[in-house]
């Protein structure tokens, strides 16, 4: 996966709770068999009504924010369906950075192992980004930091083995592969038991 | 020191640990779907990778089987889909469950049925309903696509340690009261969100009584609730439902096996992280209004009212769900008129739930407005419901009667609720077209959708009579 660091970009304010992952991506496009091409799908039914007509009001049909690469939305971001489709289709779309006050843990894990960085600020700082029109945020995962244009400096918790792996874009099967040895240790004492 | 069972399950699973890393968790089971797994294979093939152990592994195909006429499926990218499945099922040895086999069915209802989940193991699948079989005393969770390449090359996960949370459920439950109320009543009562980074077991008289069919469906549930595993320490119930399936040992074995489960139960005195209590006395059967299944209250009660919630992000969320659903504030749930009814799902598709719905609805007549279906959980329940003459009953009533799948429960298949109509749904998810674009589901117990098939707007099982639910 690509390695992530420092991210410039205007924000996308989606200011709604709860958003499942089922609304992320709909299921009839669950059905490919890759892991790209997911992007024009992206909040489908919010972003475009029966007749596949762009819905004006929904903020990814903002022109504002057309090139946006932050997402920020509220609590609970990726509840429901553990379909990794739905970080797939964030990627794909061109966000890299997710920003709410809280995730669904499958969803978080799930972004994790794509090079997206999901940031949890607490929901004072997240509903004082929802409340800007457009705002350009820098965001360093090294420093650990979102940086407002007016600089405002906002700083987020991580783990540090997720912060590690997401800056050196590392694959984990590798690195587990390095267990080996380990791993067969624990298959010989479970099969002696 | 006294430990939960949680903390059993996960210290004798660890690989290897690190301060500073989360623990290298060993899996027992994994369980394969044909929507969450072709990226992965793919993956292994890509970096030349082998399944580490198909022995541990176990396929089949639920999420997108068509439900009647299984030769011909239409859509071109469901069949490349299902056939993908079989091919790399061939291709890495791993034992499959195929759509003409007499074990296929929703993975979380077969993997208990075959005696694959058992109390102690680590079991994942790609999905998120894989809490199901915590049931059993097993920590069960879903998980992504990357992770399922993970299990298959290496059969471990990296994992932080989740805190443990106790849900205590005291009391008796009362008449036509469910396991499924019991779990809508817990996810409306602490929202869809009060289990994220924990681990939960129910605990209290009122889950000790209960089958394991139905401790099936309250954990099926926990992720409703953000938590990725709920389970329930093994007893003498969960010992007796698993002797003589295929995949448990059987003689002294078994009884050797039936020791080691029980002594797996939270000890005397153990502490959790953080205890929550709900009293039987809350809960009536329940149903929701809205797009999530914390939005959901007791049957005898309206759809709240918008200034009933404090905070501006509920209001908000509260008025968009209800212009949705397309439902008046402060209308009396039983009011809410139904078109559609589904029974199927890998909450509420098992024998039990069809023989529940069979009772209700026997000598009775669908409403001439309702289309209502009934999609066994496998191939398995389907048999031994028509050994019975469930099917007949059904049948009878006007209801549809067909193969097994995850069917309207997703709607991924043809079976598909149409834009702005009302559902009576088994199933678990009510979030915007779940059902279908546009679809308006209801989740609540199979006794109370049964009673809505037939009355065709929602209706309180206790007023409706004689059930035993
Ligand atoms: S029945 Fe529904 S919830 Fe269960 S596995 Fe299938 S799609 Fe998921």
């Amino acid at each position: 996966m690509e390695p992530i660091n420092e991210i410039n970009s205007v924000i996308t304010p989606l200011n709604q709770k709860n958003v499942d992952t089922d609304q992320i991506i709909s299921k009839e496009f669950l059905k490919r068999i890759e892991r790209t091409g997911f992007g024009k799908y992206l909040f489908y039914h919010w972003r475009f009504d029966a007749n596949d007509e762009p819905i004006k009001d929904f903020v990814l049909n903002d022109e504002r924010y057309k090139d946006s690469t932050i997402l920020v939305a509220h609590d609970n971001f990726g509840c429901g369906s553990s379909r990794e489709h739905a970080p797939w289709s964030i990627l794909d779309y061109g966000f890299r950075v997710v920003i709410a006050p809280s995730f669904a843990d499958i969803f978080y894990s799930n972004c994790m192992k794509n090079g997206i960085l999901p940031i949890k600020l607490s929901v004072d700082e997240v509903e004082s980004l929802l409340s800007k029109d457009v705002y350009d945020v820098a965001v360093n995962l090294e420093a650990q930091t979102v940086t407002g244009v007016d600089g405002v400096v906002y700083s987020f918790d991580i783990d540090p083995y997720q912060k590690n792996m997401l800056l050196n874009g590392w694959d984990e099967i590798s690195l587990t592969f390095q267990y080996e040895d380990k791993i067969k240790a624990y298959e010989d004492k479970v099969a002696q038991a | 020191m006294a430990k939960t069972i949680i903390e059993k399950i996960w210290d004798e699973h660890i690989v290897y640990e690190e301060e500073g890393k989360p623990d290298l968790l060993y899996i027992d089971l994994h369980l394969i779907h044909e929507v969450t797994s072709p990226q992965a294979f793919e993956g292994l093939r890509l970096n030349n990778r082998k399944v580490r152990r198909p022995d541990l592994c176990y396929a089949t195909m639920d999420h997108n089987v068509p439900t009647r006429n299984r030769e011909q499926i239409k859509d071109v990218i469901a069949r490349k889909q299902i056939s993908t499945l079989q091919q790399n099922c061939e291709e890495f040895g791993v034992p499959l469950a195929n759509m003409d086999h007499p074990d296929q069915g929703i993975v979380h209802i077969i993997g208990p049925e075959l005696g694959l989940t058992q109390p102690g193991k680590t079991i994942v699948c790609g999905d998120s309903h894989t809490s199901t079989h915590g049931a059993f005393g097993a920590i069960a969770f879903g998980i992504g696509t990357s992770e399922v390449e993970h299990v298959l090359s290496t059969q471990t996960l990296w994992q932080a340690k989740p805190k443990t949370m106790q849900i205590k459920v005291k009391g008796e439950l009362g008449y036509g009261v469910a396991a499924k109320d019991i779990i809508l009543a817990i996810i409306s009562k602490f929202g869809i969100d009060m289990g994220t980074g924990y681990i939960v077991e129910y605990t209290g008289e009122a889950i000790r009584k209960l089958s394991m069919e139905e401790r099936m469906t309250i954990c099926n549930m926990s992720i409703e609730a953000g938590a990725r595993a709920g389970l329930i320490s093994p007893d003498a119930t969960t010992v007796e439902f698993l002797r003589g399936r295929e995949h448990v040992p059987s003689g002294e074995a078994f009884e050797k096996e039936a020791a080691r489960w029980l002594a797996l139960a939270t000890d005397e005195g153990a502490l959790y992280d953080k205890t929550v209590e709900i009293s039987t006395d809350e809960i009536e059967p329940f149903v929701t209004w809205g797009t999530n299944p914390s939005m959901g209250s007791g049957v005898s009660q309206s759809v709240p009212f918008t200034y009933d919630f404090a905070e501006t992000s509920d209001k908000q969320a509260h008025e968009k769900a209800l212009a949705y659903m397309g439902l008046e504030q402060g209308m009396p749930l039983e009011d809410i008129a139904i078109s559609n009814v589904f029974i199927g799902s890998c909450t509420n598709a098992r024998l039990s739930d069809l023989r529940t719905a069979a009772t209700v609805i026997a000598g009775r007549k669908v409403h001439p407005n309702v289309t209502a279906i009934v999609v066994p959980g496998s191939q398995t329940v389907k048999k031994q419901a028509e050994q019975e003459g469930i099917d007949k009953v059904f049948l009878e009533a006007g209801f549809e009667w067909r193969e097994s799948g995850c069917s309207m429960c997703l709607a991924m298949n043809d079976d598909i609720v149409p834009a702005g109509e009302h559902c009576a749904s088994t199933s678990n998810r009510n979030f915007e077209g779940r059902q279908g674009a546009g679809s308006r589901t209801h989740l609540m117990s199979p006794a109370m959708a049964a009673a809505a098939a037939i009355e065709g707007h929602i209706v309180d099982i206790r007023k409706f009579g004689l059930v035993n639910a």
